[in-house]
């Protein structure tokens, strides 16, 4: 009986000692959530993260909430200055520095980034000077404002979008929408392998010395992809095929380097059948 | 009286009918015309760059000056490309007609290789220009094949639109010219296949040593199975299935596909059957929410490989893509980077659980008695061979493979020019700048503004 009372006090015990220390931080680190920001991150603590270099000067330029190059030389430049070590991460100690250093609107970034105005975020300079409204947007914007405004000063809601994405190197977002097109009219009945792996076809295409050197050469060769001679390529892609051109991007090839694929039960070219065959995904046969 | 207003209408119903089917017609003809006329331009474009392909060559023989040697061998280059494209727009991919375009790839990597290097240096070898004098032979060959198919279609006025139609029928074996002399063309190439490109040359085959590394013995199917079971992590409740690869693989995996009815879960694998190494896996579920940071879910791929026992490992890449992190770790050995030897690693960041994971270029770079040269320039040397407008903010020293597909000892420099970052190679034996790459900037999302 004894035991079980000790036993329960303790976990008690432990908490009561850590709750106020969880209050402080909390309290302390108010403007960042409490994560560690590394390069590639998106999200809005990446965008105070540029706001708040912005402020100091570090940073110049556009503040759309992907964690770059641009700012992670400049992260790097205020660790130097502020005697911190110099790893590129947004840190706690990083995080607090800078928050003391530096003032973020959060407001004003936001409510900026959801008119899509152009804007800057530098301190000693008069807000009204920082943004100008984007040509399409009506003057009168602020009379439109109630909408969204009585959302922002929620904490948490819903959260700004950054206006930027990751893309992989060599590739625009616009390649792999058209990509995605393709996967999705080719293979959307497939499971998320045999989606992966034609776009990887797509790919190994490209790299191949026999067939032409764009994404756009491959797709749209006569003849190549049955999607493309029936229109089906214009279908909305979803989601999945996205993701899917995106595993075989960044090098996901689960064909085992296959240039060639076909639907055994619709193929009609005999030649087809005479490639040397590497293996099945779904309804798919896929070869050299 | 109504019968007149009835036939009246149908008279200007059919009258109608027949104006519309008219028009239709038309309008198709023009569409096929308009098709029709694209391969017939893709086609004589591609005759017409073959007859100043073989001609250039033949200049660039003649010539002795080596000045203008680059140059024209600069132009061939371009030459190739040109008719590289214009094969790609015909419809010939249901025709093997592969060994002419790797033909000229490869015409196109020869003269690429020895237009930018420096000729008053290194001049022309005996050997590249024998390769030449064959280049030059065996592009006449096809030049003329080419233009015998041409003579036949302008004399025939044969339609690109039948060939279409005859190769996607499957109906190869009838009559058609065109296509019977492109396969003529495709055989005269294959004759080539042994011809000697040069030491320079050994590149166009892409160093692919299909895992020869790996050393180990060759595992069963149930072992197959434990390990992805290791990697993958599921429950007995799922369904496996193991197959072995097919004849046309280069090397021996076994691939493995899992399918949990219960929790969606839907995931594959292949296993190399040598030691069974995995090559890649792809554990595939919807991730809806981000409750992880980036950095927590580097921490967890880290924490992956090490239990996997993947050694020495440094990452070099995070990115961010919706709720998916994707992390590239290279392989570190004495503070040097060995950049062929990649891993790459994609966390959901709902809950932290490995969904993706590739080791193709891992397995077959990896080399643990790899023999890193000493290097000849210190780093301040290799500094000096910089761009001067370049602001070095970081630098180490890595193993990267360069242009000739050899792996070189190089100074990495990574930092910015103006607002662009860029991370340059400097050769750490001989100074040579062997790779400059610009790195990417995140992209505007364009709906958005809007």
């Amino acid at each position: 009986m004894k035991k079980k009372i000790v036993t329960l006090t303790i976990p008690i015990l432990i908490s009561l000692c850590i709750m106020p220390f969880t209050f402080l931080e909390n309290n302390r680190a108010f403007a960042f959530s409490n994560q560690v920001i590394q390069q590639g991150a998106v999200g809005d603590d990446v965008i105070e993260l540029q706001s708040r270099l912005q402020y100091l000067g570090f940073y110049n330029k556009k503040i759309d909430g992907v964690f770059g190059w641009s700012t992670y030389w400049a992260l790097r430049n205020f660790q130097y200055e502020f005697g911190l070590p110099i790893d590129g991460l947004a840190g706690t100690e990083t995080k607090a520095k800078l928050v003391k250093a530096s003032k973020y609107n959060k407001q004003f970034v936001k409510e900026q980034i959801n008119k899509g105005n152009k804007f800057t975020h530098y301190g000693g300079v008069d807000q009204n000077k920082q943004s100008a409204p984007q040509s399409k947007a009506p003057a009168k914007a602020p009379a439109k404002a109630p909408s969204p405004k009585p959302a922002a000063p929620a904490p948490k809601a819903a959260p700004t979008k950054p206006t930027a994405a990751n893309t992989p190197g060599g590739f625009s977002s616009n390649d792999i929408q058209l990509m995605a097109n393709a996967v999705y009219g080719e293979s959307r009945g497939e499971p998320y392998t045999g989606q992966v792996a034609v776009a990887a076809v797509i790919l190994n295409r490209v790299n191949s010395a026999s067939f032409p050197n764009t994404v756009s050469g491959v797709i749209f060769e006569p003849g190549a992809f049955t999607a493309v001679a029936d229109g089906q390529i214009w279908l909305t892609p979803n989601a999945t095929a996205k993701k899917a051109v995106l595993d075989a991007i960044n090098g996901i090839d689960p064909t085992g380097e296959a240039l060639y694929y076909f639907n055994p039960a619709t193929a009609t070219s005999k030649w087809i059948w005479s490639r040397p065959q590497i293996k099945r995904i779904g309804k798919h046969i896929f070869c050299e | 009286m109504i019968r007149g207003i009835i036939i009246g209408v149908l008279a200007l119903g059919v009258a109608g009918t027949a104006y519309w089917g008219y028009q239709e017609h038309r309008e198709k003809n023009a569409i096929l015309l308009n098709a029709e006329n694209n391969y017939q331009r893709a086609f004589h474009d591609l005759t017409y760059q073959m007859d100043l392909l073989h001609d250039k060559i033949g200049t660039t023989l003649a010539m002795n000056s080596r000045h203008s040697l680059s140059p024209s061998l600069v132009e061939v280059w371009r030459l190739t490309s040109e008719a590289h494209s214009d094969v790609g727009q015909l419809p010939l991919t249901l025709l093997p007609f592969n060994k002419t375009e790797e033909f000229l790839a490869k015409i196109g990597k020869f003269s690429y290789r020895t237009a930018v290097r420096d000729l008053e240096k290194e001049p022309l070898s005996e050997g590249e220009y024998e390769t030449l004098k064959v280049l030059y032979k065996q592009s006449g060959d096809i030049q003329n094949e080419l233009r015998k198919v041409q003579h036949m279609v302008l004399q025939n006025n044969l339609r690109w639109m039948d060939v279409e139609l005859a190769l996607a029928s499957g109906k190869e074996q009838t009559d058609n010219t065109i296509i019977d002399g492109f396969k003529t063309v495709e055989k005269t190439v294959s004759g080539y296949d042994e011809s000697d490109f040069g030491p320079t040359f050994t590149n166009l085959q892409k160093k692919d040593d299909n895992f020869k590394k790996i050393k180990g013995k060759t595992i069963s199917e149930k072992e197959a199975i434990s390990i992805a079971k290791k990697y993958m992590k599921f429950d007995g409740n799922a369904e496996v299935k193991v197959t072995e690869n097919g004849k046309g693989s280069d090397y021996g995996f076994y691939s493995i596909s899992i399918r949990n009815k219960k929790t969606g879960q839907e995931g594959s694998m292949d296993i190399t059957k040598k030691a069974g190494y995995p090559i890649w896996f792809i554990n595939h579920r919807d991730v809806t929410k981000q409750n992880l940071s980036l950095n927590d879910a580097n921490l967890k791929a880290a924490a992956f490989l090490k239990e996997n026992g993947y050694k020495n490992l440094e990452l070099f890449e995070s990115t961010q893509y919706d709720n998916t992190g994707l992390f590239n770790f290279v392989t570190k050995e004495n503070n040097i980077r060995i950049y062929p030897e990649a891993l790459k690693v994609e966390v959901a960041l709902d809950n932290g659980s490995i969904i993706g994971f590739s080791a193709e270029d891992y397995l077959k770079s990896f080399n643990e008695a790899r023999e890193i040269e000493k290097p000849v320039l210190t780093s301040e040397q290799a500094r000096a061979k910089v761009n001067p407008n370049f602001k070095v903010m970081e630098e180490r020293q890595a193993v990267i493979v360069n242009d000739l597909n050899k792996e070189v000892l190089c100074y990495e420099f990574l930092g910015t020019i103006g607002d662009d970052s860029y991370r340059i190679f400097i050769n750490a034996v001989d100074g040579v700048e062997e790779e400059v790459e610009k790195l990417k900037n995140a992209e505007e999302v364009y709906d958005e503004v809007i």
